[in-house]
């Protein structure tokens, strides 16, 4: 009866939004053909909706089949439209909000890059053993880290660098996969 | 079976394969090799149009005045990106289109050649999908999916983008069997699930105060899905009401019709919609024109949504019965059901409702004062109205964009779907005069008439010149009123009637245009002589352009101003325009 005072699927906002955004991760399988990536990108900026990272390869080369991996911030309706909207592209076979169905697994690898000699350099060993982050460059005055996990745990090292002598930082963005024997 | 040819080849194979009798083009050097194709053939005929905006809109007239799909070839560069309008405004009102663009040989993309563009990547968001062809093995696939998706489901435009050296290339041909066409991720459905169909029978079976809001969506579901709402209408005896898109899918000469709702709409059509305890939303998207200000939009009411787009539910309006199908099947479900359960219209228990709206159809929201001393111009539609009924001939009615847009939507009756083309999402003043070229080609003995304003239509007046070439008798009926109406008219309401750029200087005479044009021109000012101009405009066996000049300063109510709610609707007899509007409002368009 009082559907019309709930919120909307426009990420403008069409009425006084009360919900509050939440972050989500869609997992898209499209056809890799050329221009697919554009169509995605270019869908959120039409409409307004924000990207947080996104991941994006073939993953079948057989079928020549790409799996995209996108997190976005939005309200509880405005997902709802971006699922929909991104199941009208003609590429697009499945889109999965991985968050609303709850149970998976997600990662990204970082390749951070740190400056720095004597005491510093000791510490940022420490802490990289327990991060286990690997050293995949070293130099006498710098090491490039490699370190897999999930987003928050490779935004604390990299916290923890910043007063050690952070150079630079290389994310992959998310990459997210169901639990259980099922595909999606 | 496959036959080999070349890529120019395969398109006009293509087309005449999927039944293509005529296209909308204008050439080009990287069309040449198609357009020599074409030239050696005599199934698919070519219309050679002015501008290749006309052409998308010729399209799209035909489009929908048959329910196939519109077909349009352009050129590379700027033949592609003159059709950009055209792609856009049969995105926005779902017209089946198939828009066959020129591309620079593949080895020159990327280079900014001569007559380049990224036609894919300008037109990824203007079409419901587009292809860029690199190998002339992909292009008989390319060319079939394209019609497969511009068709079904929701329907829309499709570009296939298509490189010279492709048009030359040799390949193998092949028409794809029926049912191979299953596309492995586009499968639109069709079928509403049954559970929400009972669902919302059974919320009709007990409504009180029930409204159909029908839209385009059931045109395009094809003239059955017009059959089964009038039947629909009849079971339950229910009042109807339509958008702009959907005029003509219920006949308005009915009296369960309750005229157009919306901004411009009636005021019972409007006011049924705000006080309704069930919505009955067929085909229709809750467009913004629509549901005025949405937190007060039909506070009451039980909606049940059919669309065959998901991602039209609950985008605007939170719905309480979403059904994803196809209006046809969806209504034929909804007689079925109805029927199982009653073989009685509610009309004792909708009584009291009927009263009501008969209440606020005595308001008489469409009436204006009438002249003797100058033409009104919504009197001008009703006489056309009235002159074209006494026609044996079927008559159609295009528009421009504007107040005589609406006026037209008000007072000229439709009681077939089909017969009523006009641009309502994009608004695209310059729509009317090709989309009557195009109707008029795929209804050679039709009465065609494009119902116009002095200022949209010069934005694509030289099409006059298309339908000269191919004696197509378009009729084009502009209510000068020298003003760009509804611009002046928002200028009174929203800016203190400061007319920024919104008179129509500089008119041509457009009795010596015609003329030039090499069709007729009439020129009618006097209410007393437009009976037998009209008339005179009827029998002339050729285009005309029809110059009828009518009161400058006329406003189209009623009118639901951007960000009131329905039943604060302006009535005609409201004089001050410019105090109803506050700061917020303004901001709305
Ligand atoms: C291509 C395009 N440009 C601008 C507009 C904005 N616009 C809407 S109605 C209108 C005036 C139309 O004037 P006219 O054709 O004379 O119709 P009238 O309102 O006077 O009946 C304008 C400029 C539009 N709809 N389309
Ligand atoms: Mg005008």
């Amino acid at each position: 009866m009082n559907a019309h005072l709930q919120p909307t699927g426009s990420a403008y906002f069409l009425t006084q939004e009360t919900q509050q955004t939440e972050r989500h991760t869609l997992s898209v399988l499209v056809d890799n053909e050329p221009g697919i990536l554009a169509r995605v990108v270019g869908l959120f900026s039409a409409r307004g909706y924000n990207i947080e990272s996104l991941t994006v390869s073939e993953t079948e080369h057989g079928r020549r089949l790409s799996r995209i991996t996108v997190v976005v911030v939005a309200t509880p309706k405005t997902l709802v439209q971006i699922k929909l909207q991104l199941e009208r592209l003609v590429p697009v076979h499945r889109v999965h909000d991985l968050t609303a169905e709850g149970n998976y697994v997600e990662r990204e690898l970082a390749l951070i890059k740190v400056k720095g000699s004597g005491e510093h350099r000791a510490e940022t060993l420490r802490l990289a053993d327990a991060f286990r982050a690997h050293i995949v460059d070293a130099t006498v005055e710098s090491f490039v880290f490699e370190v897999t996990g999930k987003p928050d745990k490779i935004d604390s090292f990299i916290a923890l660098m910043s007063p050690l002598g952070l150079v630079e930082v290389v994310r992959t963005g998310l990459a997210a996969i169901g639990r259980g024997p099922e595909a999606m | 079976m496959a036959e080999k040819m070349t890529g120019a080849e395969m398109v006009i194979q293509a087309l005449a394969d999927q039944g293509v009798e005529h296209i909308f083009g204008y050439p080009g050097g990287a069309a040449l090799p198609i357009y020599d194709a074409m030239f050696q053939q005599d199934f698919v005929k070519h219309i050679l149009v002015r501008h290749e905006q006309g052409a998308t809109h010729m399209a799209e007239g035909y489009a929908r005045s048959t329910g196939k799909p519109g077909v349009v070839l352009v050129t590379s560069g700027p033949g592609a990106t003159n059709a950009v309008t055209g792609l856009t405004d049969a995105l926005m009102d779902s017209i089946p289109m198939v828009c066959i663009t020129a591309q620079v040989p593949t080895t020159l993309i990327g280079t900014d050649g001569f007559q380049e563009c990224d036609t894919v990547g300008i037109t990824r968001s203007c079409t419901k999908h587009n292809y860029l062809v690199k190998s002339v093995a992909d292009l008989p696939r390319v060319l079939h999916e394209a019609f497969h998706i511009a068709t079904s489901g929701r329907p829309g435009p499709v570009v296939v983008d298509i490189p010279k050296d492709i048009q030359f290339a040799v390949g193998e041909y092949y028409k794809p069997e029926n049912g191979t066409l299953r596309h492995a991720s586009y499968r639109p459905q069709v079928d509403g699930d049954v559970r929400a169909i009972e669902a919302a029978v059974d919320l009709m079976l007990k409504a009180e105060r029930p409204i159909f809001y029908t839209g385009g969506g059931v045109i395009n579901a094809g003239p059955e899905a017009s059959e089964n709402l009038r039947e629909l209408a009849e079971l339950t005896g229910f009042p109807v009401t339509s958008t702009l898109m959907g005029l003509g899918a219920f006949p308005a000469s009915n009296r369960q019709w309750m005229g157009m709702l919306g901004m411009h709409g009636t005021y019972e059509a409007n006011l049924a919609m705000h006080d309704c305890d069930v919505m009955i939303n067929i085909g229709a998207r809750f467009d913004d024109r629509i549901t005025g200000r949405i937190d007060a939009f039909s506070p009451n009411s039980r909606k049940i949504h059919v669309d065959i787009d998901p991602s039209s539910i609950n985008k605007i309006i939170r719905v309480d019965i979403p059904i994803v199908g196809d209006c046809n099947r969806v209504l034929e479900e909804m007689i079925r059901i109805w029927r199982s359960k009653t073989n009685q219209p509610r009309t004792e228990a909708i009584a009291p409702w009927w009263n009501q709206i008969e209440k606020w159809r005595a308001v008489g929201s469409l009436n204006f004062k009438n002249s003797d001393a100058v033409i009104k111009p919504q009197w001008a539609i009703q006489r056309l109205y009235e002159a074209t009924r006494k026609q044996s001939k079927d008559v159609y009615i295009t528009t421009e964009v504007g107040q005589h847009q609406m006026w037209a939507a008000q007072h000229f009756h439709f009681d077939k779907p089909n017969r009523w083309m006009t641009s309502g999402g994009l608004g695209t003043m310059g729509y009317g005069l090709p989309a009557a070229v195009g109707v008029q080609v795929a209804h050679p003995d039709a009465l065609v008439i494009d119902i116009a304003g002095e200022a949209s239509v010069q934005m694509t007046m030289q099409e006059i010149s298309t339908a000269v070439q191919y004696r197509l008798p378009v009729k084009i009926f502009i209510l000068n009123n020298e003003r760009m109406g509804m611009v002046r008219q928002w200028q009174d309401l929203l800016h203190g009637s400061r007319y920024a750029h919104s008179y129509s200087e500089s008119l041509p005479d457009f009795v010596k245009l015609a003329e030039a044009y090499g069709g007729k021109g009439i020129r009618c000012e006097n209410p007393a002589e437009l009976d037998a101009a009209i008339a005179e405009m009827i029998d002339y066996d050729g285009p005309v352009l029809f110059d009828v000049i009518v009161e400058k300063d006329e406003n189209c109510l009623p009118m639901i101003p951007s960000g009131k709610p329905h039943n604060e609707i302006i009535l005609p007899d409201t004089a001050n325009l410019g105090s109803i509007i506050d700061e917020k409002g303004r901001q709305l368009v």
